[in-house]
């Protein structure tokens, strides 16, 4: 995953609340078994509507409760093989939003006349390390689990980390009292 | 200190500080595949392949293909090929297609008894919460995190806010479980539990049968909830006990399984479960729903006005006056034996209207068989239900099953998004008693009525 620090540029606009990620990514396109190519269907039903317009850019201001629905990684895949590195809304699906963590594609959530004045605006610099979203004409600070926060710095790879715990994991395993079900064993 | 359900099993399992072990691990074709190539391109192991199973469902053809290498669409067949040869390769169990357990994720594990109080579970699935009915903490991942417990057998989680949503009273008659958590997201909104694991409770779950409370967990994420749980009891005990996952006895942790009642939520709702009526959607997502007596409403957004053009519906129109074009009873939130059995019970003896294409999917194998069984599937075919194989199905229509556009379909299923079903299908979620009456009539009636 690449390291995060800051995110400069011109922003797209995607004015609408509750943006489910069927939307984002339509179900024909999940029967690939690969991870990349799949910008190119973004928004695969609306950007067939007149008046669509989401040029590419690095960030994206949407609406409120981005990416509700399924928890397909392809939503996350798809905006950020288009070109997105940051999104900012004033919300965000739980399921959503951790996926984007986990690709290095930031989620930045602001309130929503930070968001609709960041839109006006055109253009933001998103800058992780300081947890502020600056714009012509204004600015705003963002929280950020220092976790979340402290891999996307490094571009850590999360599951390289958890394997350093591999004493904490097994030594769990061995003083359970119960240890559930035995799928090999059904 | 008072401890509610989500502490007690989130103590449980945390190995080290935001580090949670992950008991069960669900697995299916469509989120899996990207996470075996990752662990390959790392040269990793799957950790645990004991405490996980794997099922192929969401593209599954339910026209009764035997196998994988005979499905007819490409992508479908190399995507559920790929599952098998994964699983294979990392020593995986897999009920594939052609299984006696074949079936949806969320049906098979509850059903073969892996699903069980107290444990932790996970699925590349946005509705693993289904499984939270039964006193676990089960939530829906993305594909890196799929990578991520495969690897290590823990998700590093921060842990969520807790919310009790509290039930006065009981259902009326007609009223199910699906009518009950319709309407409290139309009550909450589709975001209204964002960042909190949610746990049901009062008189009106605690009477439902382990299928309704499935069906209310199932679509918690629909009003945005990390999980849905409910504490376990003597229902739950006695549904789990002699599946073929179930321990031999009753372990004595599951006794405790219940929030202290001094506990304190983040955030607490109350829902009048005594008010609430057989409920149908009319917009585009699960929170758009009003009682199946009233009419379309005024639209108070855009994006209502959005949805009502998408819907091809106008406000002040009564539901009872909405034509359907199909129907489709299935789906994780409503496949299951007791679902089967209340729509049959009502299509019984009676014919599906001449306007409309009507489907059953079974949940599982495990679910058709029992329905046969019992000649559920002959009362089905004689009425003109389609009786079909099992998986999601269209529920999502990654399989051949879809409809149209402009086609109206009543669905037991859990999303009305914007072509779901199909792309310009317009989908209304409703029961399994509701979507067989509408079947019936060609529209949707009210069933407190109807059934006598």
């Amino acid at each position: 995953m690449k390291a995060i620090e800051t995110i400069t540029g011109h922003v797209s606009v995607l004015d609408r609340d509750d943006v489910d990620t069927d939307q984002i990514i339509p179900k024909q396109f999940l029967k690939r078994v690969e991870r990349t190519g799949f910008g190119e269907f973004l928004f695969y039903d609306w950007a067939k509507e007149p008046g669509w317009e989401l040029p590419v850019n690095p960030i994206l201001v949407a609406g409120r409760n981005f990416g509700c629905g399924s928890s397909r990684e392809h939503a996350p895949w798809a905006l950020e093989d288009y070109g997105f590195q940051a999104i900012v809304a004033p919300s965000f699906a739980d399921i959503f939003r951790s996926n984007c963590t986990k690709i290095g594609l930031l989620p930045v959530e602001l309130p929503a006349e930070a968001c609709e004045a960041i839109a006006r605006a055109g253009e933001a610099q998103v800058d992780l390390r300081d947890q502020e979203v600056r714009w012509p004409g204004g600015s705003a600070k963002f929280e950020i689990d220092p976790d979340v926060k402290h891999r996307l710095l490094g571009g850590l790879d999360d599951i390289g980390l958890t394997l350093q715990q591999d004493e904490a994991i097994e030594a769990y395993e061995r003083q359970r009292q119960r240890t559930g079900p035995v799928t090999t064993a059904l | 200190m008072a401890q509610t359900l989500l502490d007690r099993i989130w103590d449980a399992h945390e190995v080290a500080p935001g580090l949670l072990y992950i008991d069960l691990h669900l697995v299916h074709e469509v989120t899996s595949p990207q996470a075996f190539d990752g662990l390959r391109l790392a040269g990793r192991l799957v950790r645990r392949p004991d405490r996980t199973l794997a099922t192929a469902d969401h593209n599954v053809p339910t026209d009764g293909t035997p196998v994988a290498e005979r499905i007819r669409d490409e992508l479908s067949r190399v995507q559920v090929q790929t599952l098998e040869r994964n699983c294979a390769e990392f020593e995986i169990p897999v009920y594939s297609l052609g299984s006696r357990h074949q079936g949806i994720v969320h049906v098979i594990g509850p059903e073969l008894g892996v699903t069980q109080p107290g444990m932790t579970i996970v699925c590349g699935d946005s509705h693993t919460a289904t499984h939270g009915a039964f006193g676990a903490l089960a939530f829906g991942v993305g594909t890196s995190e799929v990578e991520h417990v495969l690897a290590t057998q823990c998700l590093v989680q921060a842990k969520p806010r807790s919310m009790r949503i509290h039930y006065r009273g009981e259902l009326g008659f007609g009223v199910t479980a699906k009518d009950l958590i319709l309407a409290t997201i139309g009550q909450i909104g589709v975001d209204g539990a964002v960042g909190h694991v949610v746990e049901y409770a009062g008189p009106a779950i605690e009477s439902l049968s382990m299928e309704g409370r499935m069906t209310v967990c199932n679509m918690t994420i629909e009003g945005g909830g990390r999980a849905g749980m409910i504490a376990p009891d003597q229902t739950t005990f006695d549904w789990v006990m002699g599946r073929p996952g179930a321990p031999p006895e009753l372990p004595e942790q599951w006794l405790s399984l219940q929030s202290d009642s001094e506990a304190a939520f983040d955030r607490e709702v109350e829902v009048d479960a005594s008010a609430v009526s057989p409920m149908v959607t009319w917009g585009t997502n699960p929170g758009m729903v009003v009682p199946v007596t009233e009419a379309v409403p005024e639209p108070r957004s855009e994006q209502d006005e959005r949805a009502l053009h998408y819907m091809g519906l106008e406000a002040g129109v009564p539901i009872g006056e909405i034509r359907l074009d199909r129907v489709f009873i299935g789906s994780c939130t409503n496949s299951r034996i007791g679902d089967l059995r209340a729509a049959a019970e009502l299509v019984r003896g009676r014919k599906v209207s001449e306007e409309v294409y009507a489907m059953v999917v079974p949940g599982s194998q495990q679910v058709k068989e029992q329905a046969e069984r019992e000649g559920l599937n002959e009362v089905f075919v004689q009425a003109g239900f389609d009786w079909r194989g099992a998986g999601c199905s269209m529920c999502l229509g990654m399989n051949p099953d879809i409809a149209a556009p402009g086609e109206r379909v009543a669905s037991t299923s859990n999303r009305n998004f914007e072509g779901r079903q199909g792309r310009g299908a317009r989908s209304h979620l409703v029961s399994p008693q509701m979507a067989a009456a509408a079947a019936i009539e060609g529209r949707f009636v009210d069933i407190r009525e109807w059934a006598r």
